[in-house]
């Protein structure tokens, strides 16, 4: 199907051409850069711009750099960019595990993770990374610019922090001072292309400190607050993970959908509750399964 | 309209394009690229997988505006003379029922063999994990892969 909607197109070569157009649209400018979502809902009509602003165009968005512990991640970079970086390997591994598991390869060559937060579905895979490392969003604007803590950004589904005449310059991640081992758990029907019936991301922190969120299994992707303070400053036990286990349907509240039933979502969640974090804990120290092995 | 030029299988070429014109349409219906597919057009299926600059994306969900001074390679260029090692293992292996998926699938893998010329099984499925093959034939388009390597030794 053909997209029958006309729109301006723009592809800017400075940032501040950005900021121009988006005021001079007054919300009815939309960002382009990989596409695969906003292309897709133009398409169904859910998105009429009356411009369609090509973001490709601006060297600076496309920066992936590792300085002073900080991991910036500029709105251009895609899955496929952070897939193939050594530094995020090796130095933000639950991030790379979960752009591992996000739609395929066709689309994670052209999804970039600045995209995926602006999109804020509930589940999307790069959630549980952002809260737990508790990375920053840089959003650009008329006035300059501003820091969005990600455990200040997903509204509601579909809905950010972000304002109309904003948008992401880019994404920062810091590395924990501590020695830590994480893991990211996607279920999925099946090994292809899918979405998440539960996402569940998990930071274990030398000193038995926990940090886990989850994506899918609720109206945004948040931390579960509960179960870390159930766990923190406590060594991992089969009987600790299994009183954590009970804690689990009070922090999540999944729906049923045409992926699965909210029992069954609750059910597996706990499963991979145990098995994350089992994951996460053994990582610290180099050992239990290679990251990006498949843990459900 | 707007002018747009690109190189289409090592060949400068230029159209007109309106900004809401999908890249798949242009290729196939202006450029004659029959080789691409349309099915699902939101991205899922990869039976419209083209290589930008190297790289396998969906043709669907791309304007065609934006594929403006890019290099895009499609069925049609990966043989000028003769097949790829990987079109002739397609062949040997039958890896084709409707041969809708082909193409896509072949684009595809024709990047992860570029990546990496010597895949597990694990990796080839994963690389060709976005290409939906409707008659579920997936296990000789697999061996197909998993076989050039082996067919390119053989050839030496």
């Amino acid at each position: 199907m053909a997209i029958v909607q006309e729109f301006e197109y723009f592809k800017p070569e400075r940032i501040e051409d950005i900021i121009k157009l988006l005021s001079e649209y007054k919300g009815k400018a939309r960002l382009l850069a990989g596409g695969t979502d906003l292309v897709v809902r133009i398409k169904d009509e859910l998105e009429s711009p009356a411009a369609v602003i090509d973001i490709k165009g601006i060297e600076e968005l496309k920066k992936l750099e590792f300085r002073e512990g900080k991991l910036h991640i500029g709105a251009l970079v895609t899955f496929t960019d952070l897939i193939d970086s050594d530094i995020v390997k090796e130095q933000f591994p639950l991030l790379w595990e979960s752009s591992k598991t996000v739609a395929s390869v066709g689309v994670r060559n052209r999804a970039t993770l600045a995209g995926n937060i602006c999109s804020g579905v509930p589940s999307l895979d790069s959630g549980p990374a952002l809260l737990i490392y508790e990375a920053d969003i840089i959003v650009r604007g008329a006035e300059g610019e501003r820091v969005i803590p990600a455990l200040n950004w997903f509204l509601g589904p579909r809905r950010t922090a972000l304002k109309e005449e904003e948008f992401v310059r880019e994404i920062v991640f810091s590395l924990p001072a501590k020695k830590h081992g994480g893991s990211y758990i996607k279920l999925g029907r099946y090994k292809g292309e899918d979405l998440a019936q539960v996402g569940l991301g998990i930071l274990a922190l030398e000193g038995n400190e926990y940090r886990l969120a989850f994506c899918a299994v609720g109206p945004v992707p948040s931390r579960a607050k509960k179960i870390e303070a159930f766990l923190n400053g406590k060594p991992l036990t089969d009987s600790l993970i299994e009183e954590a286990k009970k804690l689990v349907s009070e922090e999540i509240s999944p729906i049923t959908d045409v992926r699965a039933t909210k029992e069954y979502r609750v059910h597996v969640a706990k499963i991979m509750l145990e098995r994350g974090i089992k994951a996460a804990v053994e990582r610290i120290n180099g050992n239990g399964p290679a990251y990006g092995e498949r843990l459900i | 309209m707007k002018k747009i030029s690109f190189i289409l299988n090592g060949e400068k070429r230029s159209t007109y394009v309106e900004p809401n014109n999908l890249l798949v349409d242009v290729l196939r219906e202006k450029l004659g690229m029959h080789s691409i597919k349309y099915a699902c057009g939101r991205g899922d299926c990869g039976a419209c997988t083209v290589l930008l600059n190297g790289k396998g994306v969906r043709s669907c969900i791309i304007l065609a505006i934006e594929a403006d001074g890019q290099e895009i390679l499609t069925v049609e260029g990966l043989s000028k003379d003769k097949l790829t090692s990987l079109q002739e293992s397609f062949i040997d292996h039958g890896s084709f029922q409707c041969g809708f998926c082909a193409p896509g699938m072949i684009m595809s893998a024709t990047e992860l063999l570029e990546k990496n010329p010597n895949p597990t099984e694990e990796e080839v499925k994963e690389g060709l994990s976005g290409n939906l093959c409707r008659c579920t034939g997936y296990t000789p388009i697999i061996k197909a892969v998993l076989d050039v390597e082996k067919r390119d030794v053989d050839k030496k």
